[in-house]
């Protein structure tokens, strides 16, 4: 059944909000659109609209989480990472405040709006950030088990979220451990790290590549920021092609810190996949089909690979 | 309200400060001068804050959101005992729980980590939403610079503030007219600031920053306004007491030497 990861968001909020009177749940003028409003009809007192004022939406999370509560802040990525990044360095990260920023219609999937609304660099400036947990869960599941977490996590917390309905990669039954790695797809000689809609893509990858001869593992990296580096590694060591899959820049993402953890545990030729430049405006199943980060266009990219060091 | 008092906190408040920068070589002096005065109403005629009840938060609370006059809040801590006074000689250096520029995970009676300005205000306004959801009276209080004021997010807090009806904060402008690179007249001009904070919904007091009775009446009306939050624009002098310092931009963010330390102290004792 495809929901929006935003959906489960939105559901999930408003089942914590009435649990845990210390709750609150801000939003930029977009609380229709990220969900954040779902949550804010369970409990309107504790729901703040801020209006398109995002800077201030940090300060005022960092006040309430200053005096004991648990904000929820969202807006589109764009708006809630980049443009506010150092009010959420200085407000919220250096003192340690325990706010949750969660960005929806991340990556190019967010679709005709265009660039100005694409983020593409918001995993990478997020997990720069001392002290910020971060997180980009890839279906319904793992975004509610993301958003049970973060609530109890003590300290700032990224989420990253997207606009389109995406198909179950889990079911509701599944045991999450979020702090660590999930194997989607047990392979051999090539692995695929992957995160949000690109796992459902990575897993549509996988199935063609199989049929070419190629059986792959598929790692599905929900914790970028603390990440499972024995988890990581461990796949880094048992596999020789290594792949990484985001609907983000490959400059500073997720790709990025498997390189790192590479570098520093079980050095290996990483090849990140991902957005190479700016969008444009798409509808989104366009978009990703342009951008070769469809399932198709995932296969193609990791066959040419493939192929080319038979 | 004993004026006398006031003005001794003032003047021992007013000569640490300079004891600190000059200590450190570095540091605020101008501002945190300035506002010394507005500082000492407020911590010694106005906020509910001892040194029992400041690592709780059952108090009011103080945002210095222009967070450069860190100097200031350390003295005004330490001479109202939250802080040890002795402590004040290690500001700005290694290992300090006094950083440059506030940590509220440092020091109880700290309220907020400031410094980035612009950012403060926002901070108090999310305090005075969760007194009302804890229907805690305490109130907030914050001061903002006017140079700061040209941050575009203390216009998003102000616009915020009323539309919440934070009618328990209270944020003091501290209108000394001068900014790093000169008079704020003729940088960008953030001036005047009554109309602005009326148009933005606030209850607004205009008073001489210098002036312990008018900064009490203005505290103290400030608590009777119902469903709107209270600004209270006071005109102050920068560097006051200093004489080489008032009115002076280059005296911002600098310290004096040794020698121009002495002749500091020797106006300061003076008061």
């Amino acid at each position: 059944m495809a929901k929006a990861t935003r959906e489960a968001y939105g559901e999930e909020l408003a089942k914590l909000v009435r649990e845990n009177p210390k709750i609150v749940v801000l939003d930029a003028d977009l609380a229709g659109s990220t969900n954040a409003a779902v949550a804010g009809k369970a409990a309107p007192e504790r729901f703040f609209d801020m209006g398109i004022a995002e800077a201030n939406m940090v300060g005022v999370s960092a006040g309430l989480a200053a005096s004991g509560y648990i904000p929820f802040a969202s807006s589109f990525a764009m708006f809630c990472t980049g443009r506010v990044w150092e009010q959420i360095r200085n407000s919220v990260a250096y003192p340690h405040l325990n706010v949750k920023i969660v960005g929806s219609h991340s990556g190019i999937t967010v679709g005709e709006d265009g660039v100005t609304h694409q983020a593409i660099e918001d995993i990478s400036i997020m997990r720069a950030i001392t002290g910020f947990a971060v997180f980009v869960p890839c279906d319904q599941h793992e975004t509610k088990a993301v958003i049970d977490y973060v609530a109890e996590y003590d300290g700032p917390c990224y989420v990253r979220l997207g606009r389109s309905k995406v198909e179950d990669v889990f079911d509701e039954n599944y045991k999450f451990d979020i702090t660590k790695i999930n194997v989607l797809k047990k392979g051999e000689k090539t692995a695929i790290f992957c995160c949000g809609l690109m796992v459902q893509s990575t897993l549509e990858a996988a199935a063609k590549l199989k049929e070419d001869g190629y059986d792959v593992t598929v790692v599905d990296v929900c914790a970028i920021k603390p990440c499972d580096e024995e988890g990581i590694a461990q796949i880094l060591a048992e596999h020789e092609n290594i792949f990484t899959v985001e609907e983000h820049s490959i400059v500073g993402g997720m790709g990025s810190m498997i390189c790192e953890v590479a570098a520093e545990k079980c050095p290996r030729i990483i090849h990140r996949i991902g957005m190479y430049g700016f969008g444009e405006s798409a509808n989104w199943k366009d978009m990703l089909r342009e951008y070769k980060l469809d399932g198709q266009g995932v296969y193609e990219q990791i066959k040419d690979y493939l192929d080319s060091t038979k | 309200m004993d004026v006398e008092a006031l003005r001794k906190h003032a003047k021992n408040i007013r000569i640490n400060v300079i004891k600190q920068v000059s200590g450190a070589q570095s540091g605020h002096p101008g501002g945190s001068l300035g506002a010394a005065d507005i500082l000492t109403v407020l911590y010694f005629e106005v906020m509910d804050i001892t040194p029992e009840n400041a690592g709780t938060q059952n108090r009011d609370r103080f945002v210095l959101s222009k967070g450069h006059c860190s100097p200031l809040l350390y003295a005004v801590l330490a001479e109202k005992g939250i802080l040890p006074e002795e402590e004040l000689k290690t500001f700005r250096k290694l290992h300090s729980r006094l950083q440059g520029h506030p940590d509220m995970n440092e020091i109880d009676g700290v309220d907020m980590s400031t410094g980035s300005l612009g950012q403060g205000l926002s901070a108090a306004v999310g305090m005075a939403l969760a007194n009302k959801l804890d229907k805690n009276d305490h109130r907030i209080y914050a001061l903002v610079g006017d140079g700061e004021a040209e941050e575009g997010q203390i216009w998003e807090a102000a616009m915020a503030a009323a539309h919440y009806n934070c009618d328990n904060l209270c944020a003091v402008i501290d209108e000394n007219g001068l900014q790093i690179d000169g008079r704020t007249a003729d940088v960008i001009g953030p001036a005047p600031f009554e109309p602005k904070f009326e148009a933005f919904g606030w209850h607004v007091i205009s008073v001489d920053g210098h002036d312990y009775k008018a900064l009490k009446d203005a505290f103290d009306e400030a608590k009777t306004v119902k469903g709107k939050p209270t600004c209270i624009v006071a005109k102050t002098i920068k560097g006051k007491g200093v004489s080489f310092m008032e009115n002076e931009a280059s005296w911002h963010g600098k310290a004096p030497n040794a020698e121009l330390t002495a002749v500091a102290l020797k106006d300061l004792e003076g008061l």
